[in-house]
């Protein structure tokens, strides 16, 4: 009785998670179902006088190949969802048609091949329980297969080891290489070598939001984060001094722009330092995106279309 | 009651033999293929009950450690397709097609 209730229960469960697994559009969750059914199939099998497969199931599945299964599955991308193109003309009709038939098939003809109760295992497992007998088949009689097994798993080990190495096509560039292309772009666009100066931080802020100061007291352009300060711009809530320091520097790129040249000649400006913008720096989708931006109080539009209006302005 | 532990094992693999038709996520295939070894091995224990006889069981257990080998090698190819062709899909490793 107690086992027609664990059956039917587990049974149900399992039938759902399965169908869950496949029918799930998340891959993730298609790897929870499995670890599901797993878990009932694990129950199922110390139900049925197999203590030893039960434990090998849990720690086995549940606990190894899950776990292999939600790495591969972060390192290859949650999000990689199924493509509903069908490659081959209604497939997914005739292999539902087909699994129907098989499932019809392999229930009606094994589930008959099966007459009486069952002769249990108790006279197989007389010299010592479950564990102990099946030790003794498998050191003895099986040993041989046992041996090859573990010749299989290594070589799975190494399989697996060459499989995911990757070589380098390249030598890995060290701190002296990058140092150079720093300087080497200084030498070329005049692009501050040294990295970007964090933000302020001082008594009483201490946020990625506040501006540097220099010496002086005023702020230093470098430091004002664009995506911030865009922000508190839509909101209103931009500190009008940062508004200066930025409507100064859009000043300067203007004119810089007017000469001819960007920064070739001039003072770098802080949109110079975003264009060819290196490892270090963010950024800036303020150029050439096509959309106006708004940078101190007023829309900026895209570089083409500013430079077309001081064209017709000469 | 062995007559349903087979029905269910049938069951589980077909619905691991659609899946693995219907899906076209690599990792989700390999989940079906597990889930059709699972029942498989609940076949096996169930047989080695109604026969009285341990061998079932054994091989359920051999079924395991190689599944276990299966998984760990074709995850890492898996990962290997991904690196050179950005995407888990089996669609697009059909080079060896043609």
């Amino acid at each position: 009785m107690g086992e027609s209730i664990t059956f039917w229960v587990l049974a149900v469960v399992s039938v759902i998670a399965a169908l869950g697994l496949v029918f799930s559009r998340r891959a993730v969750y298609s790897a929870l179902m499995l670890g599901v059914v797993m878990l009932s199939l694990a129950v199922l099998y110390a139900v049925q006088d197999a203590p030893f497969l039960a434990a090998v199931q849990i720690i086995v599945y549940t606990g190894a190949v899950m776990m292999l299964f939600l790495f591969v599955l972060m390192l290859v991308g949650v999000d990689s969802s199924d493509s509903l193109v069908e490659t081959i003309k209604g497939q997914r009709f005739w292999a539902v048609v087909g699994g129907l038939g098989f499932a019809a098939l392999l229930a009606l003809g094994i589930g008959n091949a099966v007459a009486g109760s069952p002769k249990g295992l108790a006279a197989a497992t007389e010299g010592g329980g479950n564990v102990s007998s099946l030790a003794q088949l498998i050191f003895t009689r099986h040993v041989f297969a046992f041996e090859v097994t573990s010749a299989l798993l290594i070589t799975a080990a190494l399989g697996a080891m060459v499989l995911a190495h990757r070589e380098r096509a390249e030598a890995k560039p060290t701190q002296r290489d990058l140092s150079r292309q720093r300087f080497a772009a200084f030498g070329r666009t005049g692009k501050n070598p040294a990295p970007l100066p964090g933000p302020g931080t001082y008594a009483r802020h201490n946020a990625i939001d506040m501006p540097a100061l220099l010496p002086d007291g005023t702020i230093a352009p470098l430091s004002v984060n664009r995506y911030i300060a865009r922000y508190e711009e839509s909101k209103g809530i931009l500190p009008p001094e940062v508004a200066e320091v930025l409507e100064q520097e859009e000043a300067a790129r203007r004119a810089a722009q007017a000469n001819g040249h960007g920064g070739e000649h001039g003072t770098p400006t802080v949109a110079d330092e975003a264009r060819d913008a290196g490892p270090d720096t963010e950024p800036m989708p303020e150029d050439g995106t096509g959309q106006d931006t708004v940078v101190a109080g007023r829309v900026v539009r895209p570089r083409g279309e500013s430079a077309a209006t001081e064209e017709d302005g000469k | 009651m062995t007559t349903h532990y087979l029905v269910l094992s049938a069951l589980l693999f077909a619905i691991g033999g659609v899946g693995v038709l219907v899906r076209r996520n690599a990792i989700v295939v390999f989940m079906c293929v597990e889930l059709m070894l699972n029942a498989c091995n609940l076949a096996f224990v169930t047989f080695a009950r109604q026969n009285g006889n341990l061998d079932g069981q054994l091989i359920a257990f051999f079924v395991m450690i190689v599944a276990a080998a299966e998984v760990v090698i074709g995850l890492a190819i898996i990962v290997t397709i991904f690196r050179t062709r950005r995407s888990a899909s089996v669609d697009d490793a059909s080079l060896l097609k043609y």
